[in-house]
């Protein structure tokens, strides 16, 4: 016998919300596709066309002119090359730092919690602001350094509470089991709680990770040696200031073709930045539900 | 201490005793302070604290040379600039429109999309649909703006489609329009996560009772679906309505041009420039501790009124 489907089930009136609601969320899902359609097919195509026409699809014409100058600008592979140093270094500092703190304050027995406790809540909700850091970071020698970006941001107490959640949540009999082995805290927390962390822990990382590669802003004011700069900073100057780097276009002869080729090079360069996260993500949706839900239930 | 113990008194005795139990305490779980601990707390002194000790200079000119401790003291004579300012006003109200429009409208889309995913039968395709709505939240902000500009350029698909050549990222009256709806675009389905997850967990047996006693879509949220995401609901709003003096430098900023500043120069955009780049940095400091204690004011004030609506449960 089959089971009867649940939309079979629903009433006209049911029927007919229900279908406007999977419209609305169907056209959603093709509003955010067709931008990303939109910007991958324009990134192939001719500069002169898709300025006077916009989207053709006339494949022949098709050209990889746009990535050959992309991949072979150097700013490029430099941001590259800093934002994943930047980016690996700061998910494993931050990972680390958090997980480890969110131990003790997890723990029921632990003295001094309460304070710890206060002393991290005050933090999200009050700061110095933007100058006084800044003044601070210039002090310690970091400007320009990496760690100007790096430390900061580097222990989340958002991300503790969440961590701190989830070992909370975990059966205490694992605990008693490793104190009559009488492991010590060291060796309980590495080789007994962390194994069993896995979604919190690749949740964290993922969101550390994707924050370090998007942000621009502490690169912005703490970076400023070309060389040190992110990848998102050169796409600023791609993207939004509408200032590639010289290199890219300056072969073109007139100024009107300088101009698309550079808008051409816009589509290019969103592609190259996007794609590793696009194409990481799916492999961490897994975690996303039970990850995300340790930290959403409790505040 | 420890030389007079002869003499202590009852009270004094229980309080040893209390201190000789925290110090065999301490020595037995060093670890958890040293190794666990001692990192976060060190990051956050010097990183957080330090900073805030830097506040002093909001209420000095800051000397360079003098450094924070030795230079002048004005009293308030920052905040009273900037108050008695004619952009104050302007700024304020751009910052508080910006963050609560985009509250307004882009609160309960997450909410609605959860709604609707949880009603898609097929396991294939909700995962489908999932993972294109969370996608752009993977986008930078840097890429979503080039995006934005790109559609809404000039010779943009968007004036090609409309036949007309408005250049939408010079308007004043449209930025408020882009940002958030651009930030729909890329956080509605990334927010809507955890409501999901809470709906599927929701009990199915309810649901299905629900279904079998005849009730309609309108009585089964009522019954089943809000109950499951309800004090997330609340808590989401707390935090976001909490955040709306602390809304993002980043976007705002790719997003400005020359021309739409009426309406797209926030505090944070303002107290960036007038700090870093025209090195005002006590009038600066003093722009964001305003900012900051408004902020820290109406989430108080946002718990309070919650916690009177959702009786007696705040944050």
């Amino acid at each position: 016998m089959k089971k009867k489907s649940r939309f079979a089930r629903y009433s006209a009136q049911d029927k007919a919300l229900l279908l406007t609601g999977y419209i609305l969320l169907g056209l959603f899902v093709v509003a955010i596709i067709i931008p990303m359609a939109y910007i991958i097919v324009g990134s192939f195509m001719d500069p002169i066309t898709l300025q006077n026409k916009g989207i053709v699809f006339d494949f022949e014409k098709w050209t990889l002119t746009a990535y050959q100058r992309v991949m072979s600008n150097s700013q490029i592979w430099i941001g590259f090359k800093n934002a994943v140093i930047y980016s690996v270094v700061f998910t494993f500092v931050s990972v680390a730092i958090t997980l480890l703190a969110a131990y003790p304050m997890s723990r029921a027995d632990f003295k001094g919690k309460g304070l710890f406790n206060a002393i991290f809540v005050i933090t999200m909700f009050f700061g110095g602001g933007l100058i006084p850091t800044y003044l601070l970071i210039s002090n310690l020698g970091l400007l320009d350094s990496m760690w100007a970006i790096i430390l900061p941001g580097a222990f989340s107490v958002w991300n503790m509470i969440i961590a701190r959640t989830y070992y909370q949540g975990i059966p205490n009999d694992l605990k008693e089991a490793a104190s009559v082995d009488g492991a010590n805290e060291i060796i309980f927390f590495f080789r007994i709680l962390l194994p069993v962390c896995t979604p919190v822990i690749a949740v964290l990382a993922l969101w550390q990770f994707v924050g370090m590669w998007n942000s621009y802003f502490d690169a912005l004011i703490y970076l400023n040696d070309a060389s040190k700069q992110p990848l998102q900073l050169v796409l600023r100057s791609i993207l939004i200031q509408n200032q590639p780097e010289s290199g890219m276009i300056s072969d073109m002869q007139s100024t009107a073709a300088r101009a698309q080729l550079a808008e051409l090079l816009k589509y290019a360069t969103i592609i190259v930045s996007s794609l590793p996260l696009i194409v990481m993500y799916p492999f961490f949706q897994k975690y996303f539900d039970s990850g995300i839900m340790a930290g959403s239930i409790k505040g | 201490m420890s030389s007079n113990s002869v003499a202590v008194p009852e009270k004094g005795r229980k309080k040893k005793a209390g201190l000789h139990n925290t110090l065999l305490y301490l020595k037995q779980h060093w670890q958890l302070y040293v190794i666990f601990l001692l990192p976060a707390l060190a990051l956050t002194i010097i990183f957080k604290y330090f900073p805030m000790g830097g506040i002093l200079i909001a209420f000095k000119n800051y000397n360079p040379f003098k450094g924070i401790l030795a230079s002048d003291w004005v009293g308030f004579k920052h905040f009273q600039r900037f108050l008695s300012s004619p952009d104050f006003m302007t700024y304020l109200i751009n910052t508080l429109k910006l963050s609560i429009y985009g509250l307004l409208w882009g609160f309960p889309i997450p909410i609605i999309l959860a709604f609707l995913l949880n009603r898609i039968e097929s396991k294939g395709i909700k995962k489908k649909v999932q993972l294109v709505l969370y996608m752009p939240n993977f986008v930078s902000v840097i890429v979503l703006c080039g995006i934005v500009r790109i559609f809404l350029s000039v010779t943009g698909p968007i004036n090609m489609l409309l036949g007309t050549q408005i250049n939408f990222m010079t308007m004043p009256s449209a930025f408020r329009t882009i940002y958030i709806a651009s930030g729909i675009w890329q956080g509605a389905g990334w927010g809507s996560i955890m409501y999901t997850a809470a709906l599927s967990n929701a009990s199915q047996d309810l649901k299905e009772a629900a279904v079998i006693d005849g009730a309609n879509i309108f009585q089964q949220i009522k019954a089943v679906e809000w109950p499951a995401i309800k004090d997330m609901v609340v808590i989401q709003f707390i935090l976001q309505a909490g955040n709306i003096m602390s809304i993002g430098f980043e976007k705002a900023y790719a997003l400005q041009t020359d021309l739409n500043m009426k309406t797209s120069e926030i505090i944070a955009t303002y107290v960036y420039k007038k700090g870093l780049l025209d090195g005002d940095y006590s009038f600066s400091t003093a722009v964001g501790l305003f900012n900051t204690i408004v902020n820290v004011i109406l989430i108080l004030a946002v718990n309070k009124i919650v916690a009177k609506m959702n009786d007696g449960k705040g944050l």
